[in-house]
């Protein structure tokens, strides 16, 4: 059989990353703390906060000023926000302390880190894009911010499809991206041994 | 903290561990969570305010503001890039000036688009035709003149009352004024303040920066906790979170030399993306990175593993 390009593909990710490492059913016995624990949450509450605002997207932006159930989805989609924030900054600070960078993580680190500042601008967007007071008021005081740094001349906050589009579309999809690359890292690399640990046997 | 020194995960003794139903559970509680503080604490939802809403809670206000951008003193006429050019304005950090570099990209004329645009527009009544053509036949120092002195005798009257207006050479500016107040108390000024000549559009920029020209809406804000001397930028409507993830961008702006700088934005937000970039290189930053050996921190984490280690 001839080498093919998605022969070449298969193999190096499974070389990379064999199923047992992807979905394991065992880790190691330094794994035991609370704070493993908010990464886990900060991804379920990434779903819910994806899924309410898929409803959302499905009944378009108008829909939950005129309904109560869209209100209720959109009450839904703030607070799921306000989750996945909370327990977000709890596994960077955790993950912090830990030195999770440490044994070829770096990239694991960075790519958490960017999808957190991405986080941000989804979450300013999604401000902008209510179509009440609020967007008023954080779009007026925004644009000085952009403008004075030149970026406000082609992200206009004013403009309440292009923010609809960031919101629902492009921001979205770099935090789905990220995160996958994020969690497919974490289990190529594994869980960071603690800071000191020497591997049992080494005498180090 | 060399990766050379970092043991493989992997040669280390493991326990079971159930990565499936732990990501069950920890869904199962952020649904719960969510529907029930979603059911308890709903989302606020203030009605934004309109040209309308503004014109009839706030006239002279509104009269005030409209004045302001035909004498081309208001925030709007003066700000620059990337609304209009304004000699020497734009913010900048140290020598370097972002905001002009990026150019006028959305043109914005206040005087022309806010109030004489829609005014031609309009079913134009004989002395609106008159005070037009007065306007326009006039020299821009005449124009300015009249505006300029309009602006004045409404500061002075009771309550901004137009109607309370010391007599004066103002021309054509009370009829175009009191015109568009009409106009826009009616709703149509609304409309008009959208992208002229298009039926789809999704641009708010001028009516929202006619907004924001007046005071109407920054008390408003104020009475919602929103401005920026009040932290607003990480508040919002009512008694909610709001964006609390933004405490840093705001505490910048309370402080000085920013709180008085007029580069404030342009300063903190430079601030802001050299932090950001701090925060994604902190594994490469000497000192910062070596923070978590120092601290205790990760000794209560890993409190088993140091434990049965001794």
């Amino acid at each position: 059989m001839t080498s093919s390009w998605t022969g070449a593909v298969r193999r190096y990710a499974l070389r990379r990353l064999p199923s047992e490492k992807l979905i394991p059913e065992t880790q190691p016995v330094y794994m035991a703390s609370w704070i493993y624990v908010f990464g886990v949450l900060t991804v379920s509450a990434l779903v819910v906060v994806l899924v309410s605002g898929g409803v959302l997207a499905l009944m378009g932006p108008g829909w939950w000023h005129v309904s109560g159930v869209g209100r209720y989805v959109n009450s839904v989609h703030l607070w799921s926000v306000q989750l996945f924030m909370a327990v977000m900054v709890i596994h960077l600070w955790g993950k912090f302390f830990m030195a999770a960078w440490r044994g070829r993580r770096v990239l694991t680190w960075m790519t958490g880190a960017v999808a957190f500042l991405v986080s941000l601008a989804t979450a300013f967007t999604g401000y902008l894009v209510q179509q009440n007071f609020d967007s008023q008021w954080i779009s007026g005081q925004a644009k000085d911010a952009l403008n004075a740094t030149g970026i406000g001349a082609w992200f206009n906050v004013f403009d309440f499809g292009q923010m609809l589009m960031w919101h629902v579309l492009l921001l979205p999809l770099a935090i789905g991206l990220l995160s996958v690359w994020h969690i497919l890292l974490v289990r190529v690399r594994g869980i960071v041994p603690p800071i000191g640990a020497t591997a049992p046997g080494d005498g180090r | 903290m060399k990766s050379a020194q970092v043991p493989e995960s992997d040669a280390f003794p493991t326990r079971r561990y159930d990565l499936v139903k732990e990501f069950t559970i920890a869904l199962a509680v952020t649904v719960l969570l969510s529907a029930g503080l979603a059911g308890l604490f709903s989302s606020p939802n203030v009605p934004p305010t309109t040209l309308a809403s503004w014109s009839t809670a706030a006239p002279n206000d509104f009269t005030a503001t409209a004045v302001a951008e035909l004498a081309g003193t208001s925030t709007s006429a003066q700000y620059g890039p990337p609304y209009n050019h304004v000699p020497g304005a734009g913010q900048k950090i140290g020598p370097l000036g972002l905001q002009r570099a990026a150019g006028v990209r959305i043109p914005v004329d206040p005087a022309e688009d806010f109030v004489l645009r829609p005014l031609r527009q309009a079913p134009e009544q004989p002395e609106v035709t008159a005070a037009l053509a007065q306007w326009n036949a006039a020299s821009a120092d005449q124009q300015q003149s009249w505006s300029s002195a309009y602006a004045d005798a409404l500061n002075k009257a009771p309550d901004g009352d137009p109607a309370k207006a010391a007599p004066g050479d103002y021309g054509p500016v009370p009829v175009l004024t009191a015109r568009l107040l009409t106009l826009a108390r009616a709703g149509s000024l609304d409309g008009q303040l959208l992208s002229p000549g298009r039926f789809y559009q999704t641009a708010y920029t001028k009516p929202m920066l006619f907004l924001a020209d007046g005071l109407y809406l920054s008390d408003r804000a104020t009475e919602q906790h929103l401005t920026g001397a009040q932290w607003g930028m990480m508040n919002e409507t009512g008694n909610y979170p709001g964006q609390a993830w933004l405490w840093l961008s705001t505490f910048w702006y309370q402080i000085d030399p920013f709180k008085s700088s007029k580069n404030a934005d342009a300063e903190i937000w430079a601030i802001m993306a050299v932090l950001s970039l701090a925060l994604i290189l902190v594994p490469f930053i000497p000192g910062i990175r070596s923070v978590p050996r120092w601290t205790r921190v990760h000794r209560l984490v890993w409190r088993d593993y140091y434990r049965t280690r001794r």
